[in-house]
């Protein structure tokens, strides 16, 4: 009874609040569409080579390679000077015989390692070509020879089949062809998105009821401290589940993404981590004076956690990261979104991921109520 | 008896706030409690609410000891703050803290016209708390506080930045709760307000002075509680002194 009260006045004072409704509901959608726009762009680099001395054969080899333009220049100066200018990503210098020298711009890495691997490519294509003009030499050697061999003696080439081309069939158990980071990465995004308005709006609005003294008056009365602390619970969760309808609804018709679990889990973990944010929001909140203070933790309680929560691959990162992760709740609800939307995982399969996280909860929900002690001694 | 201090001391990183308190309030009385900032009043009201617990002592309400949660929906408490959600209106701010204080759904409703009327907040309980002036605020909160008929009222500051009609009403209707035999512990600054109070209960950290206003003036030989005041407050300090 007195939990619903006070989930009931939050919710007023919430819906009341235009502006932070506005956040929480419109923001997400505005960040998820300009990160899909910003993930799907056309990310390839391409980059312009200066030549000088490298024969022509090597030059054109190089040119064909995709997002590759050659310029020939006919004096290494001019060439370098071109590349001071920016004019050029990377100069190729022939010093000798089978001997190249590389001078890059690397300005933008990307570049230089495109220049390096074209280069590669193309002296690769040029050995094959090599190679193959030899093969033709050497099939007609063979044939001059047969002539002068007896009937019953001659050698025989096995010709192989013809070298018709390879065909590939590309089938996608996840997504299609278009499939790209951002498909990734969004089960993250809607974990975090709950995550950072949960924890950063209950955090404050918590700390408002202890500066403004209603914490105190409120525990003049006869509630429990956990009445109290589910109560936030409550509300927050309903507040939750309808942002995690909105981005889920974005993410689905806006930018599809397809889902490929049950979007019921993806709701179950959507409440669980906000319950998560939820009592950790209220937690920090204990050592934040004031809501710039609370302001302050976002670099240090949120921002880790984006990083370490499997944007990046933990296993191509150093070890020592890999405990960090284990510390930070939103690893265990990013990899649970990731198995449902994903891979289709079920219950079964998330529930030790969502058990981790309910182990959190508990852990700070009863930090929480016993924090509460700071205002009433029972 | 309901409230019943003895012995109390209460220490906040070893600085002593209150010492050997010894305090009694019986049905149908109001005591003011009065003393120079830092004396110990919240302090006091607190640890007698349970929200602190004294270091030792007996601290009982309604004989009960405290800190006792279920005592408190017996006791109407007004802090010193104005602690109201300034996004609702007055209503819900009544029906808010009505409803944890366990009232039933008709109670609520027939209390927030009762405390509305005398307050005089009843042509503005729609509004929101945000629009409120000062003193309107300071009224909701004492309205609050007069939720569900306590028997025992406390009262951090209840007419700092009411103006002084309302303030004749406030303490006149006081005056009419004690009549029914509720008991009243009052902080103020305000001296004419000290006379009005059965007992008055002079704090510094220890209880200097107690006594009714009539007696208190007699014993000091001066007109005013203020004169009181200022003589027992003056009378420590040299104690204090000559003690070092």
């Amino acid at each position: 009874m007195r939990t619903l009260a006070i989930s009931k006045r939050i919710g007023k004072e919430l819906l009341r609040d235009k502006r932070t409704m506005a956040l929480v509901l419109l923001a997400p959608i505005l960040i998820m569409w300009l990160m899909s726009v910003i993930f799907s762009a056309n990310s390839e680099t391409s980059a312009t080579i200066g030549t000088v001395g490298v024969s022509s054969s090597i030059t054109k080899k190089l040119d064909k390679v995709d997002n590759v333009t050659v310029k020939r220049y006919q004096t290494k100066s001019r060439a370098k000077k071109a590349l001071k200018h920016y004019h050029l990503d990377a100069v190729i210098i022939k010093t000798g015989s089978n001997k190249y020298h590389l001078y890059y711009a690397n300005i933008d890495y990307a570049k230089t390692a495109l220049t390096k691997q074209g280069f590669q490519q193309a002296l690769s294509k040029q050995q094959i070509a090599q190679i193959k003009s030899k093969i033709t030499n050497l099939s007609k050697a063979i044939n001059q020879i047969n002539q002068t061999l007896p009937a019953g003696h001659k050698l025989q080439i096995k010709k192989s089949k013809s070298s018709s081309k390879t065909k590939i069939t590309n089938t996608y158990e996840y997504g299609n062809k278009d499939t790209g980071f951002f498909n990734k990465i969004a089960p993250i995004f809607i974990g975090f998105f709950i995550f950072f308005f949960v924890f950063l709006i209950s955090g404050i609005g918590l700390l408002n009821e202890r500066s403004s003294g209603t914490l105190e008056r409120v525990l003049a009365t006869p509630v429990r401290r956990s009445e109290i602390v589910a109560g936030y619970m409550i509300s927050y969760g309903v507040l939750a589940i309808i942002q995690t309808l909105i981005i889920v609804a974005t993410s689905v018709w806006l930018l599809d993404i397809e889902i490929v679990g049950s979007l019921w889990l993806i709701l179950l973990i959507a409440i669980v981590l906000s319950a998560v944010a939820l009592s950790l929001g209220i937690f920090i909140s204990t050592f934040a004076s004031s809501e710039f203070q609370m302001v302050q933790f976002v670099p240090i309680v949120l921002m880790p956690q984006i990083f370490f929560s499997g944007i990046v691959p933990l296993d191509a990162l150093p070890s020592w990261c890999t405990p960090l992760s284990q510390i930070m709740p939103l690893t265990y609800a990013a990899r649970a979104m990731e198995d449902v939307t994903l891979k289709g995982a079920g219950f079964n399969e998330i529930a030790g991921n969502l058990g981790i996280l309910l182990i959190f909860l508990a852990i700070f929900t009863v930090l929480n109520v016993v924090g509460l002690k700071q205002y009433r001694k029972v | 008896m309901l409230i019943d201090l003895e012995n109390v001391n209460k220490s906040f990183d070893k600085q002593k706030v209150l010492n050997n308190i010894n305090l009694t309030i019986d049905a149908g009385q109001i005591i003011g409690l009065i003393g120079p900032s830092g004396a110990g009043k919240t302090t006091l009201i607190k640890t007698a609410l349970g929200m602190e617990k004294a270091d030792s002592g007996v601290t009982e309400v309604m004989g009960t000891p405290m800190p006792n949660r279920k005592i408190l929906g017996k006791i109407g408490y007004m802090a010193q703050s104005d602690a109201l959600y300034d996004n609702l209106t007055a209503k819900e701010n009544l029906e808010f803290f009505g409803q944890l204080k366990g009232l039933k759904k008709q109670e609520i409703a027939s209390e927030i016209t009762r405390v509305a009327g005398i307050t005089a907040l009843t042509a503005h309980l729609n509004k929101r708390v945000s629009l409120f002036s000062g003193g309107m605020k300071r009224r909701l909160s004492l309205a609050l506080a007069l939720l569900g008929q306590p028997k025992l009222l406390v009262l951090d500051e209840p007419t700092v930045g009411i103006d002084p009609a309302l303030r004749k009403t406030i303490w006149e209707e006081l005056k009419k709760l004690r009549d029914k035999g509720c008991g009243i512990l009052v902080t103020t600054h305000v001296m004419d307000e000290a006379e009005q109070v059965d007992q008055v209960v002079m704090l510094m950290g220890t209880i200097i002075a107690q006594d009714s206003p009539a007696k208190l003036k007699e014993k000091y030989q001066v007109k005013s509680i203020e004169e009181v005041f200022l003589q027992a407050e003056s009378e420590v300090l040299n104690n204090e002194n000559a003690g070092n």
